[in-house]
């Protein structure tokens, strides 16, 4: 018999066998081979040892309950590999199948968060106990990673909340549940409310019920709503797929419709029979590009951005106490916002009480929203407004030690208001400007201490967007750098760093994504088309009404000062084609976007109502031969390639910082794992994306010629990635 | 044996009853719709043996329960016909009835079968439509990959590229309603419809029950379009406007008033070669000349009619000038008219005594039915060329083209 390292095995005098999932060499328990062989030897034995078994109770050392599969393993699964994956997964889920038909009780003691394949083991049991703890959480974060639970989940999910339920509650979305929620949805059986209580709770329940059996294996068991031959499911059934793609816009997201197709087909036969299904869906998910693109993103590159980014021993973490923010505006007050609810004292500072008072009602509003869902207290929200006061008066700066500028793009403004505040602040208080696109370099000689000037760049609206872009100047030191840091951590935000640029990194590669969405209209490209092209290739929101957000008066002016810029440094401009485009919008229609009241949408109220219907006649509209895929990739392919530049001017150092930033800061598709990840994953990989932009430079203009290093990048046979130890 | 021409013979049709708990023919069987036919056929062609008949092909959506298990076999066993008659259920979509007598004259026509009855049923109120569930719709991978919408959302998505207004639509519909009632009142469908009998030869429907005369673009204006909500919160239009991209949004026009009527029916035709027909003293009335299929894409579905009937022309070896008559099924307005403005054709020409707008469209029936209906208005108006053709699910189009005789 095999010998089980990752599980424990004691047996209590009542004959209760308790299995502790305890990986001797990871921190949290994983599907990895260890666990396999562990959990083969351990049913080896159940089986053998039977007879003096009266049940099982199924529990872990760790702080987590199990944490699911091991994505290093994982990543690397390659479509011809499919045969033995299909086997692997078989392999696991016998001998999940084979616990739950012993013939004993077998009951699951949740310590911790159940995840992933944490909760697919615990779905083999008989019976769920958790632990009344925050830390723990049960849930299928597997579809954001762009997998289906592949061990059985999707269908003893299935099994016992039925296909609606299973898809909307626990599947499609990945959502992660406290033990109440749990509770209330079926996946969880009971609460106890310390770690002590769950094998006492445990040994009472498989007191009670030596007989268990899973439901699906008790004769004439139904699944709850039925199966699609029910035709009340039936009715409604068709239009799942359909919803699916209207919330997915039809981008590249297999996973959903790979779970939904499980959950349904499965459905339709026995047990055994279903879960083999849902391996065949699982390998060709876990082979295909689309995961591995996820699991790098999301996983790996959020780990790395999250990390500690070499900090040094002697940097003391900071942890702002009082803050300013100077400017009440949309970006200040929602910057306040963000900065109260991590418990920071604000001081939201603008030439006006009054104007300060209506940034202070931008967060009054957000928390009478969650009082109104319950999603906060009354006591919660009272604290949290009472932390922000709202003044005209820099001298309510007094002993701040952080500030975040977010007043108007104009450097003078902005010395200005840093010259009256700066006498206010504590010794070496941060000082930090939301600027988005002026150089940092150059603001920080409008201020007293240039070393601890740094960019933070939010995104809107702050209280929704993850992402801090920190921008590093000349003179700002590693210091200022990682009290930088600790404020994105105490405000919950994801950050990136990168150096100092006009437009840094997320404005200027945004700026070539809208350019491209723009130049298509003087091609004759429809304008619906345009929006759909960048719908389905994955982007939140569509190019024409995004541009309509942004304005394009600010990118006039955007583009006008880098040309100004570029002048006085004996540059030379190069004319977009989008250019056009926005001047006629701009001169000859008067149609900035949403804050005119008129864009490339027409706004009644300030509800956007419909595209402009003038746009075909100001610039065509009836090329419907444009090679739709054509449209798609010159929209990524653009950012891609622009973000190559930043990498080759040091604007941005990480693979880690291009692919989170682009994905969490400026809506490039999350499918492709970021900007430089969709390089490497592209079809023929780095060779084949750099062939492709050839091919589009030759049909669409130069600026799709690949740079140098991306070309040199394929030549050598790399991808881009950081040279980063793997996580332990 | 060499080749023969395909004769239409006969071809009958029950009334068209509400195809909901309150029409009249729910009560009657689907097989006993096509037992009345086969009947009938025989009482009208007294000296026809029915040993002599090879086959009965049945067109049939909906084959599940009362309409399952093969119902052309076991309607012909039941109407007491020899065991040699074999019987076979098919299911082209719509298109079901047409496909029946298309694949019975070219039975005919290869010289290997010399008579063969074709035709279709469906009782829409027994067996609800979409009742035989079907990968397309109900398998969530297979519905994504291919971009599924129901037909609905595709008549709307045709509506709006063409520009047809609800106006256009509901005017259509109206024309339909007209053309069908005085047809009606005329007695144009008389020779072809059949009265339903119950077991004791009581009369259960005689007559199309589902026409509404003196409907009008005011009546059908305040109707609420069908598809709308299905479009909109079943997620169909953004799979629609996700391929057809160049759109911004699906105007939807379609209602109960301007699309085919949901009822119950049965059509039957006999189709034979000459030699067979006047051994059996039976007198032809039409001859097939060329049949044909085709397709255009899935999604918007409909448009299929166009590609279909010009290659059935072409095989025909006619243009479309030539063409007396033609029929195309009334599945939705638009498709009539996206039709007729791809083929540029005279309207005075098409659907002359009305279609399923008015009259209802028993989905496996209906194809015959209009065959039946083209047939007769060629011989009332000494017309020779008809066309037929209806759209069919999956992008389909079918066409049969015909010469009176």
């Amino acid at each position: 018999m095999a010998e089980s390292k990752t599980i424990r095995w004691d047996q209590d005098a009542d004959g209760v066998v308790i299995l502790t999932l305890d990986d001797p060499n990871q921190s949290a328990n994983t599907m990895n081979r260890d666990y396999g062989e562990s959990m083969a030897a351990t049913v080896d034995r159940l089986e053998a040892e039977k007879d003096s078994i009266k049940g099982v109770i199924l529990t872990s050392a760790k702080s987590t309950f199990f944490a699911g599969g091991d994505l290093n393993d994982l990543r690397g699964a390659q479509p011809e590999q499919a045969g033995e994956l299909e086997e692997m997964v078989r392999e696991l889920k016998s001998q999940l199948r084979r616990l739950e038909s012993l013939g004993k009780p077998v009951v699951a003691a949740i310590n911790g968060a159940a995840l992933g394949g944490g909760l697919e083991i615990a779905l083999a049991t008989h019976y769920r106990i958790a632990v009344n703890s925050p830390k723990v959480q049960l849930g299928f974060p597997e579809v954001k990673l762009g997998l289906l639970p592949g061990c059985g989940g999707v269908v003893r999910t299935v099994r016992m909340r039925g296909i609606t339920d299973a898809l909307m509650s626990w599947l499609m979305q990945g959502q992660q549940r406290r033990v109440d929620k749990a509770l209330e949805l079926g996946l969880l059986d009971e609460i106890v409310e310390s770690e002590a209580d769950l094998v006492p709770a445990a040994k009472k329940w498989i007191e009670a019920n030596p007989e268990a059996v899973q439901p699906w294996d008790v004769k004439g068991y139904k699944i709850p709503g039925g199966t699609p031959s029910n035709p009340a499911l039936a009715m409604n059934l068709p239009a799942f797929p359909a919803n699916l793609r209207k919330q997915i816009k039809g981008a590249n997201y297999p996973a959903p419709k790979h779970i939904m197709s499980v959950a349904v087909e499965g459905a339709q036969v026995d047990f055994d029979t279903a879960i083999e299904i849902e391996g065949r869906y699982f390998v060709d998910l876990l082979t295909g590009k689309v995961a591995k693109n996820m699991i790098q993103a999301f996983f790996f590159d959020l780990q790395e951005v999250n990390g500690d980014r070499g900090r040094p021993a002697d940097i003391e973490t900071f942890d702002p106490k009082k803050a300013v923010v100077l400017g009440a505006g949309m970006m200040g007050a929602a910057i306040a916002y963000v900065c109260a609810k991590a418990g920071i004292e604000v001081v939201l500072k603008d030439v006006s009480q009054e104007a300060a008072d209506r940034g202070k009602g931008y967060s009054a509003k957000l928390v009478d929203k969650q009082l109104e869902k319950g999603r906060t207290t009354q006591e919660k929200a009272d604290a949290l407004l009472a932390l922000i006061t709202a003044t005209d008066d820099p001298a309510l700066a007094d002993g701040a030690d952080m500030v975040i500028e977010a007043v108007f793009e104009d450097p003078k403004v902005k010395e200005q208001v840093y010259a009256e505040i700066e006498p206010h602040l504590a010794p070496n208080a941060l000082l930090g400007s939301n600027t988005s696109t002026l150089p940092i370099t150059d603001l920080a000689e409008g201020v007293s201490r240039p070393d601890d000037f740094i960019g933070l760049h939010f995104f809107s609206p702050v209280d929704k967007m993850p992402l801090l872009e920190i921008i590093r100047g000349k003179k700002t030191t590693d210091e200022t750098l990682y009290r930088a840091l600790d404020v994105a951590k105490k405000i919950k935000k994801t950050p990136i760093v990168v150096n100092d640029s006009r437009g840094f990194f997320t404005s200027r590669v945004i700026g070539t994504f809208i350019n491209e969405g723009i130049a298509m209209l003087n091609e004759g490209i429809p304008a619906p088309t345009i929006e759909q092209a960048s719908s389905q290739a994955g982007y939140p929101a569509p190019v024409l009404q995004l541009s309509d957000e942004l304005n394009l008066n600010l990118m006039r002016r955007i583009r006008l000062a880098y040309e100004a810029a570029l002048d006085a440094d004996g540059g030379v401009w190069h004319d977009h084609p989008a250019t056009i485009v926005i001047d006629r919008m701009l001169d000859e229609y008067k149609r900035g976007g949403r804050l005119d009241g008129a864009g490339f949408y027409e706004y009644e109220e300030g509800k956007r109502v419909g595209l402009w219907p003038g746009i075909k006649e100001a610039f065509g509209g009836d090329n419907l031969d444009a090679d739709f895929k054509d449209l798609q990739e010159r929209m990524m392919f653009i950012e891609s390639l622009e973000t190559v530049k930043c990498l080759d001017e040091g604007v941005i150092e990480t693979v880690a910082d291009a692919n989170i930033g682009s994905i969490f800061g400026i809506g490039f598709p999350g499918w492709t794992g970021g900007v430089l990840q969709y390089i490497n994953g592209y079809e023929g990989g780095v060779a084949g994306f750099v062939a492709r932009s050839n091919e589009l430079a030759e049909k669409y203009g130069e600026r799709f010629v690949p740079p140098a290093s991306l070309v040199a990048k394929a030549e050598a046979g790399e991808l881009y990635l950081d040279a980063v130890p793997s996580p332990a | 044996m060499a080749s023969s021409e395909a004769l239409v013979f006969d071809a009958i049709r029950t009334p068209r009853g509400k195809g909901k708990f309150n029409g009249s023919l729910h009560g009657t069987k689907p097989v006993d719709l096509v037992v009345g036919l086969m009947h009938e056929i025989l009482a009208r062609n007294d000296q026809l043996d029915p040993n002599v008949i090879d086959d009965v092909v049945l067109g049939c959506v909906t084959p599940v329960g009362d309409q399952g298990a093969d119902i052309a076999k076991t309607a012909a066993i039941k109407a007491g016909l020899p065991d040699t008659v074999a019987g076979v259920q098919l299911n082209r979509f719509c298109a079901s009835g047409l496909e029946a007598v298309n694949i019975a004259a070219q039975k005919v026509a290869s010289g290997w079968e010399d008579m063969v009855f074709a035709g279709g049923v469906e009782s829409m109120s027994r067996l609800p439509m979409g009742s035989d569930g079907g990968a397309w719709a109900m398998d969530p991978e297979t519905n994504y990959d291919t971009s599924f919408v129901p037909q609905g959302v595709s008549a709307d998505l045709i509506a709006t590229i063409e520009g047809f207004t609800r106006d256009d639509v509901d005017s259509y519909a109206v024309r339909s309603q007209d053309r069908a009632s005085a047809a009606q009142a005329e007695g144009r469908f008389a020779n072809s419809v059949v009265p339903v009998l119950d077991m004791n030869d009581q009369v259960v429907l005689d007559n199309d029950e589902f026409i509404r005369a003196g409907t009008t673009t005011e009546t059908l204006g305040g109707l609420k379009p069908s598809f709308a909500a299905m479009g909109e919160m079943g997620g169909f239009d953004a799979v629609a406007l996700q391929k057809f991209h160049w759109i911004e949004k699906i105007n939807h026009v379609h209602t109960p008033g301007n699309s085919s009527g949901i009822v119950d029916g049965a059509s039957l035709v006999a189709i034979g070669n000459a030699e067979t027909g006047e051994k059996m003293g039976m007198k032809p009335r039409a001859r097939i000349l060329a049949t044909a299929l085709s397709g255009d894409d899935p999604t918007i579905m409909l448009t299929g009619p166009a590609p279909a009937a010009k290659k059935a022309l072409a095989k025909a070896g006619i243009t479309k000038d030539d063409l007396d008559l033609v029929e195309i099924n009334e599945a939705f307005a638009a498709v009539v008219l996206r039709f007729v403005r791809d083929m540029d054709l005279d309207m005075e020409k098409v659907n002359v005594n009305g279609g399923a707008i008015a009259m209802g469209h028993p989905l496996g029936a209906t194809g015959a039915m209009i065959l039946g209906t083209i047939i007769d208005e060629l011989h009332r108006t000494g017309g020779r060329y008809g066309l037929c053709t209806l759209c069919v699910g999956g992008g389909m189009g079918i066409a049969t083209v015909v010469e009176a005789i």
